[in-house]
C-alpha cells in the first residue's frame, strides 16, 4: 500500500485498503476556524432542536484545535460575534488549544499545523477548510471537510471516506534561483487542470522533493486542493523529522510507502529547467510563463495567506525589496505571529517598511475576499494566495495573478508584473 | 421532483462565486440565500423559485469547503444540481447535510437541457425527463454509501 492508504487503514483498524473502499477512519486530529467553527455551531443548534442526538460532550475535545483566522482582526459586528460564539464554544466543550487574535501565538490554520506541529506523521487529521491538505507535506493523511462532516467528527470521533486512487508526482532536479515551489505547483494545476486530482490523493516524491526545504513542500500539497485532490501528502524524511523536532512536536509513529506501493498514475517533473510562473485570471489553472504577462501594470502586490506567507517566502521577498522601493501598494502578512516575529528578528520587516510596504496582522484577509485590503472592480493584484477565481479577493471584475513571492515581490518594486531574472 | 432548470452552461462554477467569501461571516440560512450566485449571475435570487434545479458543465462547486455553497443554493429553494462533474467537497456537503441533490449528468442531458426547461427526476429509475422537449436522459446511479446517506436524510441519520 502506499501512504495515503496505510494511514487510511490504521484509522480504519484494517490490515489491507484497495482505493474505492469506503471506510470509516478514526480522527487523530480535527480543526475548526472562525468560518467553519460558527458553520459547526450552527450544525449543533440543528441538531439539538430535532432532539434525537445528543451534542452536550464531544468525542475527545483533546484531538480538536481552533484558529481565528479569516475575519480577524473584526472588521464588522458579525465577525466579532462570529468570535464571541466560536469563544464560548471551545469553552463550553472544554477545547483548550484555540489560537486566539491578540494572544500570543496566532495566525492561519494551516501555517498554525507546522509551525506548533499540531499534527504529526501518520496522523488522520481533517480540518473545516478546503485547504487543510497542505498539512500532508508532514506525513499526515490531511483532508478538508465541511460543517456537517466536522460536526460529524467532533461528535463521533471518525468520518467515512472514500479511499482515493493517488497521483504520484516525482520531482527530479533541484529548482533553479529565482524559481519557487509555487512555480512547480502552477505548473503541474496548469498540466492537469481544477479537476485533475478530483477525488485522489496527489503524493510528491523524488529526489526534487528531498532537495527541498519542508516549506516548499508545504506549498506543493496547499495548492493540491486547486487541483481538486482529496489530499496532498508525502512520505516524511529526515528534514520533517528535524522540522518537527524543531518546532516542538511529540511523540508519532511515522508511516512510509511500501516497497511495492502503487500509484493510479506517475507523472515526472523535471523542476531544473522550470521557470517562473503565473496563473491569470481567473482561474488557477490559466498557467503562463511569467515572461508572456510582463509589463501589466498593477495596482497591488499581495504577500499573504497560508500559502505564500511562510518564513522562506518572506525571507525570499526580502531579497528583492532590500534598498528598494515599491512602486504599486504592496501588503505583507506573515501567516503566523511565529513567523511575523522571527522575521521581525532577523530585519525583515524593516526591509519592507523600508520599501514602502505595509506589513499587516496574520490573517486570510483579502486572499478569500474577506476583508483587510480587497480588490476594486478592475484593480489589477499580483499574489501570493492560491486562487483567482472571479470575485476571489473582492469585486467580481478585480484580477489576481498567482505567483510565487519573487514574482510578486519584483513585480512590486517595478508595478508591473515582472520577471525576477530581469531585475 | 418536477421543476424548471436555470442553466449555466460553463464548467468549473466555483465557491466563491456560488457564495462570495465576504459572506462567510454570515450563519443565518436565509440570509446565506440571499447572496446565492452573485458572483456570476446577480439576478439569481430574484429569478429562482422553489423546486428549480441549476444546470451545469464540469466540476461544479470547485474550490473552497464553505457549506455556505450547497446551503445559499437549497435555502434558494434549489433542489439538485444536474452537473457533468462535482468538486469533492461540494458533492459530499450536499448529501451529508442533505441539503440537496447532486446529480451526474451525461453530455446528451447537459446539451438537451435549456434554460427554463421542465425537468421531472426520478432517482430510483436514474431518469430525466425533459418534459418541455419530450427528451428523457439517464444519470450517473449514486454510489452505495451516497445513496445510503440519501435515503438517511443526511450523515446524522444515516447507521453505518
Amino acid at each position: 500500500m502506499n501512504i495515503t492508504e496505510k494511514i487510511l487503514a490504521r484509522g480504519a483498524g484494517k490490515s489491507k485498503l484497495e482505493p474505492g473502499e469506503i471506510i470509516f477512519a478514526n480522527v487523530d486530529s480535527v480543526m475548526l476556524h472562525d468560518v467553519s467553527g460558527p458553520g459547526v455551531i450552527k450544525v449543533f443548534e440543528k441538531l439539538k432542536k430535532e432532539g434525537e442526538i445528543n451534542v452536550e460532550k464531544l468525542h475527545d475535545p483533546s484531538k480538536v484545535w481552533v484558529a481565528e483566522d479569516h475575519f480577524v482582526p473584526s472588521a464588522e459586528k458579525v465577525s466579532a460575534e462570529n468570535i464571541v460564539k466560536l469563544s464560548k464554544f471551545t469553552k463550553q466543550y472544554g477545547i483548550e488549544r484555540h489560537f486566539r487574535y491578540g494572544m500570543g501565538q496566532y495566525g492561519i490554520c494551516h501555517t498554525l499545523s507546522h509551525e506548533e506541529a499540531l499534527v504529526l506523521p501518520g496522523e488522520v487529521y481533517v480540518g473545516g477548510d478546503s485547504h487543510t491538505n497542505t498539512t500532508g507535506a508532514l506525513g499526515s493523511f490531511a483532508c478538508g471537510l465541511g460543517h456537517t462532516d466536522i460536526a460529524y467528527v467532533l461528535l463521533n470521533g471518525k468520518i467515512w471516506f472514500d479511499v482515493p486512487e493517488t497521483l504520484y508526482f516525482k520531482i527530479n532536479g533541484a529548482l533553479p534561483e529565482n524559481v519557487m515551489a509555487k512555480d512547480l505547483i502552477l505548473k503541474i494545476i496548469g498540466d492537469i487542470g481544477t479537476d485533475g486530482a478530483a477525488n485522489m490523493a496527489m503524493q510528491f516524491g523524488g529526489d526534487g522533493i528531498g532537495k527541498m526545504s519542508v516549506e516548499s513542500r508545504l506549498t506543493l500539497t496547499n495548492m493540491t486542493t486547486e487541483a481538486g485532490a482529496t489530499n496532498g501528502i508525502m512520505d516524511p524524511d529526515q528534514k520533517t523529522f528535524d522540522y518537527l523536532a524543531q518546532h516542538g512536536a511529540g511523540p508519532y509513529t511515522a508511516i512510509h510507502d511500501d516497497n511495492d506501493a502503487q500509484y493510479f498514475k506517475t507523472f515526472e517533473y523535471d523542476v531544473s529547467e522550470l521557470e517562473p510562473l503565473v496563473a491569470k485570471p481567473f482561474s488557477p489553472e490559466n498557467v503562463v510563463p511569467v515572461q508572456e504577462t510582463t509589463g501589466i501594470e498593477l495596482d497591488k502586490s499581495y504577500i499573504g495567506s497560508c500559502t505564500g506567507a511562510k518564513y522562506e517566502d518572506l525571507e525570499a521577498v526580502a531579497k528583492i525589496l532590500k534598498g528598494r522601493k515599491v512602486k504599486t501598494r504592496t501588503e505583507i502578512l506573515p501567516a503566523a505571529i511565529s513567523i511575523y516575529k522571527k522575521a521581525l528578528a532577523n530585519g525583515l520587516i524593516q526591509i519592507f517598511m523600508d520599501a514602502g510596504a505595509v506589513v499587516g496582522p496574520p490573517t486570510c484577509g483579502a486572499c478569500c475576499g474577506a476583508h483587510m485590503g480587497v480588490l476594486a472592480k478592475d484593480e489589477i493584484c499580483i499574489s501570493t494566495t492560491n486562487r483567482n477565481f472571479p470575485g476571489r479577493m473582492g469585486h467580481v471584475e478585480s484580477q489576481t495573478y498567482l505567483a510565487s513571492p519573487l514574482v510578486a515581490a519584483a513585480s512590486a518594486v517595478t508595478g508591473k508584473i515582472t520577471d525576477p531574472r530581469d531585475l | 421532483m418536477k421543476g424548471n432548470a436555470i442553466k449555466y452552461e460553463q464548467d468549473n462554477i466555483d465557491t466563491d462565486v456560488i457564495l462570495p467569501g465576504t459572506y462567510l461571516k454570515l450563519h443565518d440560512y436565509s440570509e446565506i440565500a440571499e447572496h446565492a450566485m452573485e458572483g456570476l449571475d446577480p439576478d439569481f435570487h430574484s429569478k429562482v423559485k422553489e423546486g428549480d434545479f441549476i444546470v451545469a458543465g464540469k466540476n461544479f462547486g470547485c474550490g473552497s469547503s464553505r457549506e455556505h455553497a450547497p446551503i445559499a443554493l437549497s435555502h434558494s429553494g434549489i433542489k439538485a444540481v444536474l452537473a457533468r462533474s462535482f468538486a469533492r467537497i461540494f458533492y459530499r456537503n450536499a448529501v451529508d447535510g442533505a441539503f440537496l441533490l447532486p446529480l451526474e449528468i451525461d453530455e446528451d442531458a447537459y446539451k438537451g437541457i435549456s434554460d427554463g426547461d421542465e425537468l421531472e427526476i426520478t432517482i430510483e429509475k436514474n431518469e430525466i425527463k425533459n418534459l418541455t422537449k419530450n427528451q428523457t436522459y439517464s444519470m450517473k446511479p449514486f454510489s452505495e454509501i451516497i445513496s445510503k446517506i440519501i435515503s438517511a436524510g443526511g450523515l446524522f441519520k444515516y447507521k453505518p
